[in-house]
């Protein structure tokens, strides 16, 4: 496939692995934190980080929509989903996370109208065909996904679509980035920063971490290439004494973003005051919300939700999974009470979530490796 | 799940300006290029396609750079292990 195929030579791989080993100054370690969840599933499926020296660890970020969604929004969704002029269409891998009363997935094997959609304009679509029913799009993502919410929602306006709405949980990146750079918990040395989030954003609101906390960020794109790549020039940088922003991901993300798409954001949408992060709490003007002037297209406006704050179940580590304070096979309940089939946290739901893709492909890895060191000790002795 | 993939644009829809019909692996289908508004792909040129919209072109140039270095890396890499199994030091 084209300008696939090529970001994954292997031997391109082991070349650029040799030069970061030679970057890493003796007796040093550095932490860097890939933010995006499609980052940490290509990792995780490519074995990157076999290909790195010991001294490198890379710390998973919140950049995954989904996982950070609050139990207490899920009821709020089903909630609409249950009423019966409604129907919710979601993309797939909202199905499967759990609400305090199961997910989309068993509501609707228990007889409620939810509909999987690729795209936000096959939920117009829906509408369009059932003129006597309300249909709801749950929006999800970050800035990558809102403009597209947004030009659905222009798009309804100007065909005078009645019968259509937005629950409106898209989140902003930054907040979360700057949430965990003024954790306590952790300690990272760069950022690979967020590709497909950056083709709409662009590459200045990243600047602040390069120049107030003086960790460089490289925008990386997601073949296993650009994330090698990108760790190669956050190492040039960090032996060179820099912090600067950087953009790998060139072919793809322009420097200044989308500025349609931020207009059409900008049009339909604004800023939360706050918004409930799972795991990282609540965070000051990190979503958008449906904007007044599109009232009518605004499925909180037009219906009551129950807004109820829902603790996380015990077991459920998460939060800490999504500062990248834990790793997936840390949580107590990885792998055993929770796994893809029965999550219990969104974490494993996700496909962009880390346990979900630590689970599918990187625990193979481990135990071969945790077995080739035990195997080679008995020879030892 | 919402992947931005990449695909090749085939034909402006006749009729709508907004889509174009993408060939990603294959597969075609319509999607939406309003996002590109400022600068609409032409057919031939290659897109970022996320959840039925493109979200970005793929620069051609760009792309063959990122190439051109990581081809720079993978030569100097096998000319280093050539030269190495070439040493006589004992």
């Amino acid at each position: 496939m084209r300008f696939v195929d090529e970001f994954r030579d292997a031997d391109k791989a082991r070349a650029l692995a040799a030069k970061i080993a030679a970057l890493c100054a003796p007796g040093r370690e550095y932490q860097l934190m890939e933010v995006c969840g499609g980052h940490t599933h290509t990792i995780y499926k490519h074995g990157l980080e076999d290909y790195l020296p010991e001294a490198i660890t890379l710390v998973h970020g919140p950049g995954c929509p989904v996982c950070v969604i609050p139990m207490g929004r899920v009821d709020d969704a089903m909630h609409l989903a249950s009423r019966p002029e409604v129907i919710m269409t979601s993309f797939g891998d909202m199905m499967r996370v759990p609400g305090s009363q199961g997910s989309f997935f068993d509501a609707r094997a228990a007889g409620t109208d939810i509909r999987m959609v690729y795209s936000p304009l096959d939920s117009l679509k829906i509408a369009r065909q059932n003129p006597d029913r309300h249909v709801v799009f749950m929006a999800i993502g970050f800035e990558t996904t809102a403009p597209s919410t947004a030009m659905t929602m222009l798009r309804a306006r100007a065909e005078g679509l009645p019968n259509f709405s937005v629950f409106g949980n898209h989140v902003t990146i930054i907040p979360a980035i700057k949430a965990i750079l003024d954790s306590p918990d952790l300690r990272l040395d760069g950022f690979i920063g967020p590709g497909h989030v950056s083709t709409v954003i662009g590459c200045r609101p990243y600047e602040f971490i390069a120049r107030d906390y003086g960790k460089p960020v490289v925008v990386a794109g997601f073949e296993p290439l650009d994330i090698l790549q990108s760790i190669y020039m956050l190492m040039v940088q960090l032996s060179q004494g820099r912090s600067e922003v950087e953009n790998q991901y060139s072919r793809v993300v322009p420097w200044d973003g989308n500025p349609v798409a931020l207009k059409a954001i900008g049009e339909t949408m604004e800023l939360r005051p706050y918004f409930e992060w799972r795991g990282l709490g609540f965070i000051s003007h990190s979503a958008l919300r449906v904007r007044e002037s599109f009232a009518s297209m605004d499925a909180e406006r037009l219906f009551a939700v129950p807004g109820v704050r829902v603790a996380d179940p015990k077991a459920c580590q998460c939060g800490e999974v999504l500062k990248g304070v834990l790793k997936p096979w840390e949580c107590k309940v990885f792998g055993t009470a929770c796994t893809p089939e029965t999550p219990i946290g969104t974490c494993m739901v996700s496909p962009e979530g880390a346990c979900a893709a630590y689970y599918n492909y990187g625990r193979m890895n481990r135990n071969r490796v945790a077995e080739a060191t035990s195997s080679a000790s008995v020879v030892r002795s | 799940m919402c992947l931005g993939i990449p695909g090749e644009v085939v034909e402006l829809h006749p009729e709508h300006s907004d889509l174009a019909k993408v060939n990603v692996s294959g597969v075609k289908r319509l999607i939406n290029i309003a996002l590109l508004a400022d600068d609409p792909p032409k057919p031939g040129e290659w897109v970022l396609i996320h959840v039925g919209f493109a979200l970005s072109k793929i620069d051609e140039a760009e792309a063959a750079a990122a190439m051109e270095f990581l081809e720079g890396i993978g030569q100097a890499y096998e000319d280093e292990i050539a030269a190495l199994r070439g040493s006589l030091i004992e």
